[in-house]
């Protein structure tokens, strides 16, 4: 593979406003044809971040460098970077043909060069005969295919995304996520996007940087960020999880255990995780990793294959059933009070008639499934 | 069974407001208040009769009469003189201010805002009072100044008033400009002019109309203001008039005063046309 060039450095970037700190000593690279996703809850200082990078802020200490030069204070109509706004901000007094010409014609474009590129950024978009409409004339998913060839007509270096897709309905949202991955496929450009929506970048994405109260807590691909999330706060804001707070009682090269007051069961670990002897951890598994299995009282206790007998098995009985359809959420109280959420695929018809409410259950799970988060 | 039936209208619905008979009986109430006076004046001024009392058969005499009147359309003049000159000011002005309290920020600015409206609620007649005593004991103007400088006392009066209502009307208008377009313009490589040029000044554009119309009509039939500023060779319209009134109502001045609505009418009629289609077809054009 191809040595990756760093377009976008970050190094130390804080930004304050007033007392608060927005963005508080995030370094952070993205590569050369990367689509990255700038990931956290609202007010994490994702935002800011980008609007940094598009030159609308200026970091209160700390370089941005967009493709080896320092752009930390260069006006953003002097960047080669181009934005997609999250109210798509197409110019409501000109054609769609003008408003994608819009940039070209303040660079200084000659007119048939223009028209050229105008006509090239459209069909890229699939909106190839509607140069010559008003944008209070389109839906709001042509204005953002507008907004989109705008910015992709400079040919920037990189493509900043503002929630993309936060405007749109849930069925168009989902046709989106997939045309914007190809159109990056297509044309090459760099992506950043910015998105509050877990589903989104995990789906979108190439890599995604996690953001939390202006730090930068992980970055990762999408599967790293789900399987191995490195803080509770990473595994909590991707997906479901049940976290467990425990100690390391065993910590070998090739097997841990964890045990939890709020587990009846050890915690088996199929690889080591060089903690310290009796380190505080969290245990994090997935809700659709825990297996349900039926119980019949004064039954032996079930064993795992791949952990030693009375690890990773815990009995329990179903409090609570979400039906969504194509799955099952499980709420099992286990004996010590706790809830433990589970997951379960709706495979056969009789799947979801199988298990019912207050039925004795076993939860088990896998020695690879469960990650050690030691913050 | 349904074509047997004689079809019957719906009950009226609750908003249906023109089916309801004692909103009917309002509306008309209404309209005949607010319009009798202007359609007896327009009728009238075809009235064939010195005295303007009863009807005494159609004629244009009076017409003929106004438009030789040479005080009259002296007068005529002068009003839209002022009126051009003082709505080009104001919009200038007005713009200008409008944009700086939308922009920036700046000490003091709520007590600078709420003086900006200041023209419009102090009462007329003390604006006249004092307009007065400025151009008598502060800065007197010259009167012996060649047309049209000698209205400058007037203009300058009349810009001062209407110069808050234009600035009202295009900070509101400018109140709904989404600042994601500015910073699309700057992304997208243009400089703080060119954004103003291409997409501010389109954006304000229809405030600019409703502004300049505001500020013309204002000056046009502004009376107070102009009674305490004017002098015997600075006459506007609304003066004349009411000098012509105390001595007798005559067709004349009904002829004049309808040509002056028939103007009114015409510059808006223009100015909506203007709003709807060609400005925003205009300035899509860009460059």
């Amino acid at each position: 593979m191809a040595e990756a060039k760093t377009i976008i450095r970050l190094e130390n970037v804080t930004k304050r406003f007033g007392k608060a700190v927005a963005v508080d000593d995030v370094t952070l690279s993205v590569e050369e044809g990367e689509f990255f996703a700038l990931l956290g809850p609202s007010g994490c200082g994702k935002t800011t971040l980008l609007r940094m990078v598009a030159g609308f802020e200026t970091p209160t200490s700390g370089r941005i460098l967009i493709d080896g030069q320092d752009m930390s204070r260069t006006p953003p109509n002097q960047r080669p970077v181009n934005m997609v706004f999250q109210s798509y901000a197409v110019f409501p007094h000109m054609t769609v043909a003008d408003n994608v010409g819009y940039g070209l014609l303040v660079e200084g474009v000659a007119k048939p060069e223009r028209d050229r590129r105008i006509e090239e950024a459209l069909a890229l978009v699939k909106l190839d005969d509607f140069g010559e409409r008003k944008p209070d004339q389109m839906s709001g998913g042509q204005r953002q295919r507008v907004a989109l060839a705008r910015a992709l007509a400079k040919r920037p270096r990189v493509l900043l995304l503002d929630e993309p897709l936060s405007a749109l309905d849930a069925k168009l949202r989902e046709q989106m996520r997939f045309e914007l991955t190809q159109l990056q496929e297509k044309v090459g450009v760099t992506f950043l996007m910015v998105t509050h929506d877990q589903d989104e970048a995990l789906a979108m994405a190439s890599r995604c940087a996690v953001m939390n109260r202006g730090l930068l807590q992980q970055v990762a691909t999408p599967s790293d960020l789900y399987e191995f999330p490195n803080s509770r706060f990473v595994a909590d804001f991707i997906g479901q999880v049940n976290l467990f707070e425990g100690t390391l009682t065993v910590d070998e090269r090739d097997h841990a255990v964890v045990r939890s007051p709020e587990l009846d069961t050890p915690v088996f670990l199929d690889h080591g995780v060089s903690g310290a002897h009796g380190t505080s951890v969290w245990i994090a598994i997935r809700p659709e990793k825990i297996e349900i299995h039926k119980r019949a009282e004064e039954a032996p206790m079930m064993a795992m294959e791949d952990a030693p007998a009375g690890h990773n098995v815990t009995p329990g009985v179903i409090r609570h059933i979400a039906y969504l359809g194509s799955e099952s959420i499980y709420d099992v109280e286990l004996g010590n009070g706790r809830r433990v959420r589970a997951l379960r695929s709706n495979l056969t018809r009789r799947d979801q008639e199988d298990l019912t409410w207050d039925e004795p259950v076993w939860l088990a799970w896998h020695a690879c499934t469960p990650a050690v988060l030691l913050s | 069974m349904s074509g047997a039936i004689k079809q019957r209208r719906a009950p009226a619905a609750p908003l249906e407001y023109l089916r309801h008979w004692p909103i009917r009986t309002w509306l008309v109430l209404v309209t005949v208040y607010l319009y009798a006076p202007l359609v007896t004046l327009v009728a009238f001024s075809f009235n064939n009769s010195k005295h303007n009392v009863v009807w005494r058969g159609f004629t244009l005499h009076y017409y003929a009469l106004a438009l030789q009147d040479s005080d009259l359309i002296t007068a005529f003049g002068n009003s839209l003189t002022i009126a051009a000159i003082s709505t080009l000011v104001s919009l200038v002005l007005g713009a200008m201010t409008a944009l700086l309290l939308w922009r920036f920020r700046f000490p003091a600015k709520t007590a600078f805002e709420g003086a900006l409206a200041l023209p419009i609620v102090v009462p007329e007649i003390c604006m006249g009072v004092a307009m007065l005593v400025f151009f008598t004991q502060v800065m007197p103007w010259p009167t012996s100044l060649p047309w049209p400088l000698n209205l400058g006392a007037i203009i300058i009066s009349h810009i001062s008033f209407s110069f808050s209502f234009v600035a009202i009307v295009i900070r509101a208008r400018l109140a709904s400009f989404n600042r994601e377009l500015e910073e699309a313009a700057k992304d997208l490589g243009a400089g703080e002019w060119r954004i103003f040029r291409d997409i501010i000044a389109p954006h304000m554009t229809p405030g600019l109309v409703a502004g300049g119309l505001l500020a013309f009509t204002l000056s046009l039939d502004d009376f107070v203001i102009t009674f305490f500023t004017s002098g015997p060779e600075t006459t506007t319209f609304p003066i004349k008039v009411y000098s012509m009134v105390r001595f007798s109502v005559t067709p004349e001045v009904n002829a004049a005063s309808t040509i002056l609505i028939a103007i009114t009418v015409l510059l808006t009629f223009i100015a909506l046309r203007l709003q709807g289609t060609d400005v925003a077809r205009n300035a899509a054009g860009g460059a």
